[in-house]
């Protein structure tokens, strides 16, 4: 039997901050450690996109190594406490595992997130790294791609500096993720451990504003862009400049990075109100429904406009919302927000859909039931509906080739159009996911490496 | 960590900072503005560069007391730091040769105006400015004004000096003296620009005005700061601060200046009972 992770009850844990998940005992963990068939061809490794050595790190915690087991994970993975909290498991690695043709599947991320988090209770052990090479390489942007790329660099001996836009690193997994899901003193351990390395970061420094791409080349050997996809999606729908209607980046931010669930002692506000409509389905989407809860909203509402299934977020998100008490409208859109005679909005008009033919993306595409619109009272609407890459540093230099879709333009190596000029995370593949950004840092780190040799 | 070098008070409630930050004072222009953060604990905000000195690397902020940061910040001394500060943001004023340009500015608004001002003077035009407060104790930057403008002129809302109204009369009254105007810059408070563009619509003269949005990263990330501008919407930390006033729906503006209100008092009351 798959070990049952153990979880702050949903009636308490609303009412509070504090991570949901508790984590594995060592017995637990010793226990689902042992389910593992130590697979010959493991192909639980093919589902992980930076191919962690899964059996031989779950071996280790079956023989009670764990030191070894954090070692064989670092090998690859770089940010295991961080993955093993949010990657979409069941998707990647979990989802190809043997057992899961009988069972349930061996649960990987819960062992990953348990050494990890047994390793920081322990002293960080200081890496081992290369001799300096004295050449110099500047990292932009400080999330999960950003970072990854900065420590692999550091390791082989590069000096490393990191540009962050905003007061603290860490991006998504900062001002995003919110605090129940991803503790940030977890976060903060990550990026000591990153400095230890020799990483130099400074914050508050605008790539394309503060310092242009043009100046960074003459300074560094080699660039690396992790700008990530941080412009939020509008429906472009009446009344969307209406008071109480935030972007799900606005939110989060005020929140997560500015520690708005503090105020007043920090000095950020929000205001939530007591009826919360998210629109969207995907894991921002569920961080802002359940911080909505956790701010004193009375009732948190889902509006997504296609159906359970096609719902963009991890399973477990999903799960943690419904026991909160998140009402779902599926196959729902809106269509207008009105407002009150203050300007704020006080409802919300939306329209039922039915699933017709695939689209494009192979789901199934959302068509309108005519004459099914109907109203719900809300005071406060946070837009969920996607990120585009980020634009800002794209535009101050004609240089970098961008998409239509405006991600800059890579080879699979992370090379721009720039030579010396390399990019990977959300900024190049679009919004997708936190080790998806680590394995195309560490590709980038890798081709940097062989670029100035 | 960026330092204050010299503090100076202008009038009751505005006072200017020179502060030490070499990277943006190098690359800073009219029109532009940082972001700041005091300590730990503090909120973003957004301030226009006010002037800028590039050989000794500071830039000078005007700020008005309005509110919890900014009376936090108005009690910082000459020697202290502030914790976080980036930019510059936005995009620089437009510079050129227009012929005559009417500057507008009210309140704390006088000092984001003066370095456009200027720019614009440097750059060939003829400078009409006009600057308004509620009263002489609230007027700033007169004498600097006066020394980069053509043409000087004074209201204030009781009368103390200047003429005895808003900044908008002397304005229509340049117009219908038939005065050749070129262009008009505005920037104060929302619904003076709101006036200011309401009079020079129906001359076509093309009127530019700075906005003010609450502001939270001012990077193009958060959406915060959107305000409608000809039916569109747009950033204003991005796509402005600058906009074309005869497109910008104000009223909008002005509801959502007012989002954290209740909120905003509440620190202010909190930030009080800490400093007693
Ligand atoms: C709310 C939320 C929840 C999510 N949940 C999950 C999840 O559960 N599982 C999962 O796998 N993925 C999740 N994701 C997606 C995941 O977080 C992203 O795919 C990932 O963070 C992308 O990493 P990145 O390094 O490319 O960019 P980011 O994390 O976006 O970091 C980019 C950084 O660059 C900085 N920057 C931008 N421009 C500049 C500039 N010009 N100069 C300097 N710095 C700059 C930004 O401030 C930011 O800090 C979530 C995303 C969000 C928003
Ligand atoms: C691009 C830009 C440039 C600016 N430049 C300057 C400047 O050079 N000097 C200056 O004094 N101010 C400037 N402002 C306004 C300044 O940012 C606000 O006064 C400040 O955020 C108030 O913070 P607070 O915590 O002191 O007050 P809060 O407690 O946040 O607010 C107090 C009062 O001020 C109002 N207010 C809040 N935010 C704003 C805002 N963004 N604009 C107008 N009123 C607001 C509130 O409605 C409230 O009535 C600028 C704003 C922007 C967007
Ligand atoms: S990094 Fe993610 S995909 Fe890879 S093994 Fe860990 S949890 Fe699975
Ligand atoms: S597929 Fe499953 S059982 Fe096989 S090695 Fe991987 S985790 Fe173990
Ligand atoms: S301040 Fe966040 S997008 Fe402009």
């Amino acid at each position: 039997m798959r070990q049952k992770m153990p979880e702050q009850n949903p009636k308490e844990r609303i009412k509070n901050f504090r991570e949901v998940p508790l984590g594995y005992t060592k017995e637990q963990a010793i226990t689902e450690a042992n389910r593992c068939l130590q697979c010959k061809t493991p192909p639980c490794v093919k589902g992980c996109p930076v191919e962690v050595d899964i059996p031989l790190f779950i071996k280790y915690i079956a023989q009670e190594e764990f030191s070894k087991a954090i070692e064989t994970l670092k090998i690859k993975n770089s940010l295991p406490a961080v993955t093993g909290r949010v990657c979409p498991y069941e998707i990647q690695c979990e989802g190809l595992c043997t057992i899961k043709k009988i069972g349930e599947p061996v649960a990987i991320g819960r062992l990953e997130r348990f050494v990890a988090d047994l390793e920081e209770e322990n002293e960080l052990k200081i890496p081992k790294k290369s001799k300096p090479n004295n050449k110099k390489i500047a990292v932009v942007g400080s999330g999960p791609a950003g970072l990854t790329c900065a420590s692999d660099l550091a390791r082989m001996g590069y000096d490393v500096t990191l540009y962050e836009a905003l007061s603290d690193t860490g991006g998504v997994l900062r001002y995003g993720i919110p605090e129940f899901r991803l503790p940030k003193n977890i976060l903060s351990e990550e990026i000591d451990y990153i400095t230890k390395l020799g990483v130099k970061i400074r914050v508050d420094t605008i790539i394309g504003k503060t310092i242009t791409l043009n100046e960074l080349e003459c300074e560094y050997d080699a660039i690396f862009i992790g700008t990530g996809a941080g412009l939020p999606m509008w429906m472009n729908i009446p009344g969307e400049n209406l008071n109480g209607v935030y972007s799900a980046n606005e939110f989060l931010t005020r929140v997560n990075l500015m520690k708005a669930y503090k105020f007043p002692e920090y000095a950020t506000p929000v205001k939530i109100g007591k009826k919360v409509a998210t629109i969207g389905a995907g894991n921002v989407a569920m961080d802002c429904a359940r911080t909505a809860l956790r701010l004193g909203a009375k009732e948190s509402y889902i509006i997504y406009r296609r159906s359970e299934e096609e719902a963009p977020a991890r399973k477990e998100e999903l799960e943690h919302a419904k026991d909160e008490g998140i009402v779902f409208k599926f196959l729902t859109l809106p269509t207008r927000y009105i407002e009150d005679e203050d300007g704020c909005i006080k409802q919300i008009e939306c329209i039922k859909m039915k699933l017709g033919e695939p689209d494009a993306s192979g789901r199934r595409r959302p068509e309108r039931i005519q004459n099914s619109e109907f109203t719900l009272d809300i005071d406060t609407v946070l837009v969920a509906i996607g990120q585009r890459p980020n634009p800002l540093l794209p535009k101050t230099d004609k240089r970098i080739e961008t998409t239509d879709y405006g991600t800059i333009k890579t080879d699979p190596d992370g090379t721009t159009s720039i030579p010396g000029v390399f990019a990977g995370g959300d900024i190049a593949t679009g919004a997708a996911t936190v080790i998806l950004a680590m394995g195309s840092g560490k590709k980038a780190a890798k081709a940097i490496d062989e670029y100035l040799k | 960590m960026y330092k204050i070098v010299k503090k100076k008070i202008l009038s009751q409630a505005v006072k200017l900072f020179e502060v030490s930050a070499p990277l943006i004072a190098k690359k800073a222009q009219a029109g532009q503005f940082i972001i700041l953060r005091l300590d730990e604990k503090g909120e973003r905000i957004p301030l226009t560069i006010a002037d800028f000195n590039r050989e000794d690397g500071t830039i000078t902020l005007v700020f008005m007391e309005v509110g919890e940061t900014t009376t936090q910040l108005g009690k910082m001394e000459e020697g202290d730091e502030i914790l976080n500060l980036a930019g510059p943001l936005g995009n620089p004023s437009e510079i050129k040769d227009y012929g005559t340009v009417v500057c507008v500015g009210g309140g704390v608004g006088v000092a984001p105006v003066y370095p456009i001002a200027k720019a614009l003077k440097e750059a060939g035009n003829k400078v009409i400015s006009i600057i308004g407060a509620r009263c002489e104790e609230l007027l700033i930057l007169k004498e600097e004004m006066q020394e980069i403008s053509d043409e000087l002129h004074v209201a204030t809302d009781d009368g103390s000096v200047g003429h005895h109204g808003f900044v908008s009369d002397i304005l229509q009254k340049l117009i219908d003296e038939g005065r050749e105007i070129n262009q008009v810059i505005t920037i104060g408070p929302v619904i003076m620009m709101k006036v200011v563009s309401g009079v020079t619509k129906p001359y076509g003269i093309k009127t530019i005005v700075s906005l003010n949005p609450i502001m939270v990263d001012g990077t193009g990330m958060c959406g915060g700061c959107r305000v409608t501008v000809g039916n569109e919407t747009k950033f204003a930390c991005v796509d402005g601060p600058e906009f074309d006033g005869h497109l910008v729906d104000f009223d909008n503006l002005m509801k959502r200046n007012t989002r954290f209100t209740e909120k905003e008092s509440c620190a202010m009351e909190n930030y009080k009972k800490k400093c007693q």
